[in-house]
């Protein structure tokens, strides 16, 4: 949890597994971390939705997406692509290695409140990150939600994250789960095309259904727009935003989107919460 | 309110007296007036209008360290609190300031390095009898002699200073040089509001701020947010030098083996602020910038907090190195509302 004495300390982590994700210039890496201390590692508390400070001391941190839901265990798992200076450090990170970490911030996707009702994951690349815990949350929790629909693409297949885990998901009867990409493929047998074009064919009824997405801006833009032409009200639909944050708790000013802080009063907004945010889009 | 009253011959006595208690005082210095530690022996003047840097900078330094650390080691080195501190000389408005900053390090959680220090920093304040060009404090919740935020009131009645306790911290201040100080009378508080009155009419500058919280949002895409940054040169000045700005980057140095993560003062009106790493920016151009500045103090702060985040010191216009006047830009807020 937040540390209540000093919330700029991190706490120590130790890497225990890794595996890329994506390749290329801007790969995408995967860390599976526990806390090195036994009582952060148990009185240690996420949610979906929430981040963390990640970082490498004599580098930096940045703010990443808790990419694990709580009930997949005492570990956390974030998925980084290499962008920048933290980010590189990050990368170079193996197995035994140590990272910090702070947090968990900002709010949750309200879980609770949706019980009963049919949950719609919508990503797009990295963007899958933040929807993995809600996929995953509402897998081990299949009786209280009523159905579990996953829309995810990427540019290529090679651009997908968590692939390991679609075969598995193909076998859950439960989970309706929808991939593509945007240019066809040899021995690529899902679907091919934009993410919100996925949305517009796949057709889901709006009733009793809370859709969730996050993306690059112009998939979330489109998404945003085709959500509506299918009938969703504004507060059906949420969506994560992420802005430059130093702190995490509200003091550095930096993550503003308006009069909220995104690590905050964010990342989680309700597209009816958007609305009245005049930077969300920005 | 107990007041005192301290002769003007017992200046350096009383100086004197406080010299042990980590005093900080207005110096001139190549960056400009600037609160700084008192040398041994030095007797600090009061002969200012008021200081370049705020004295926030007491409190929130511009770089401090978080915590250090050895290059490749894991254990985390939090610096030794700070001794306690006197400020002697503090301007009403700029006290205003950190009181107003408080609410920010305090909410939800809170900020231990900046509370830390502000618990153990005394402020002594000087009431304001001739007020700067561009000081409009009465325009925003403010005066020239306002004790919020203050231990202690200082106000000059030109043979004698009159010292007004404001909290605990300022009566144990008082009791410690008590041997200098004669009680005041009626007549010293007389002349005191007398003072304050003649300094609040040479206040020339001001706004009307009712309907300017409520009515920014509404201005978001007003053309006036272009006029008024169009000759901004993005030199952050405005924001380092504003009493009320907090906003801070954390970065980690590395000196041989010796690191440390330390945070320090960032500007909203730099490019980088906002920039994310993937090149995208929420914030492109000044414009947006400006807007943004504005609409914290004015808007957001509000929203937030209840208290606009603008104490009137004029700092910003005065220093602004192209003329940018917020009292003319809260002028056309004003006029497009």
């Amino acid at each position: 949890m937040i540390n209540k004495e000093n919330p700029y300390i991190p706490y120590n982590a130790t890497v225990e597994d890794t595996w890329y994700e994506t390749g290329g210039e801007r790969a995408i890496k995967t860390f599976k971390v526990v806390f090195d201390d036994e009582n952060i590692r148990k009185s240690w508390e996420h949610f979906p939705g929430q981040c963390a400070m990640i970082g490498v001391l004599g580098v930096g941190e940045s703010m990443i997406s808790i990419s694990c839901s709580p009930t997949e265990g005492e570990f956390l798992r974030f998925s980084v692509m290499r962008m920048g200076k933290v980010t590189q450090a990050l990368h170079q990170l193996e197995p035994g290695d140590k990272m910090t970490v702070r947090g968990p911030y900002g709010n949750k996707f309200p879980l609770d409140q949706w019980q009963g009702k049919h949950i719609l994951t919508i990503g797009g690349g990295i963007g899958q990150a933040p929807m993995r815990p809600v996929v995953e949350y509402v897998k081990s929790n299949y009786d209280n939600y009523g159905g579990l629909t996953m829309i995810y693409g990427a540019r290529t297949s090679g651009d997908l994250c968590f692939k390991e885990e679609f075969e598995e998901m193909s076998k859950d009867d439960q989970l309706s789960c929808h991939l593509t990409i945007d240019i066809e493929e040899e021995q690529w047998d899902h679907n091919v095309g934009f993410v919100p074009q996925i949305l517009m064919d796949l057709n889901p009824s709006p009733e009793n259904t809370i859709a969730v997405t996050c993306g690059p801006p112009i998939m979330i833009r489109f998404v945003l727009e085709n959500l509506k032409k299918l009938g969703f009200e504004d507060d059906q639909i949420y969506t994560t935003l992420e802005n430059r944050m130093k702190c995490g708790i509200g003091k550095c000013g930096r993550c503003n989107a308006g009069n909220m802080y995104v690590c905050k009063d964010g990342p989680v907004f309700s597209y009816a919460a958007l609305k009245e945010v005049p930077e969300a889009f920005a | 309110m107990s007041a005192m009253l301290l002769s003007k011959e017992k200046w350096s006595d009383f100086v004197g007296m406080l010299a042990g208690k980590n005093l900080w005082a207005p110096r001139e210095s190549d960056e400009g007036l600037r609160f700084v530690p008192v040398a041994e022996g030095e007797v600090p003047t009061l002969d200012y209008n008021n200081t370049r840097v705020p004295p926030k900078e007491a409190v929130f330094p511009q770089t401090e360290t978080l915590f250090k650390f050895k290059v490749g080691g894991k254990d985390l080195e939090e610096p030794r609190p700070d001794q306690d501190a006197v400020l002697l000389g503090v301007r009403p408005c700029d006290a205003r300031a950190m009181h107003i900053i408080d609410e920010l390090f305090s909410w939800d959680e809170d900020d231990p390095y900046y509370l830390k220090r502000r618990e153990k920093t005394v402020l002594v304040g000087l009431a304001c009898n001739e007020p700067g060009l561009n000081c409009f404090c009465t325009s925003v919740g403010g005066g020239p002699v306002s004790t919020e935020g203050l231990d202690l009131l200082m106000v000059d009645l030109g043979e004698k200073y009159l010292l007004e306790e404001v909290t605990e911290k300022g009566s144990a201040l008082i009791d410690e040089v008590k041997e200098l100080l004669e009680e005041a009378d009626d007549n010293s508080s007389k002349q005191k509001d007398k003072l304050a009155d003649e300094a609040a009419g040479k206040i020339k500058r001001s706004i009307e701020t009712e309907g300017i919280p409520a009515g920014l949002p509404g201005l978001w895409e007003d053309e006036l947010w272009q006029r008024v940054s169009a000759s901004c040169i993005g030199c952050g000045t405005c924001t380092f030098l504003c009493p009320t700005c907090h906003c801070f980057d954390i970065q980690d140095e590395t000196e041989g083996f010796e690191a440390r993560r330390c945070r320090m003062w960032d500007s909203c009106m730099f490019r980088e602020y906002t920039l994310h790493t993937s090149g995208h920016n929420p914030r492109p151009t000044r414009s947006e910038r400006t807007r943004n500045r504005i609409n914290h103090k004015y808007s957001y702060y509000v929203d937030k907090f209840e208290v606009i985040a603008c104490v009137g010191c004029g700092r910003c216009i005065n220093l602004c190195p192209v003329n940018i006047d917020i009292l003319d830009i809260l002028g056309q807020v004003k006029e497009e509302i």
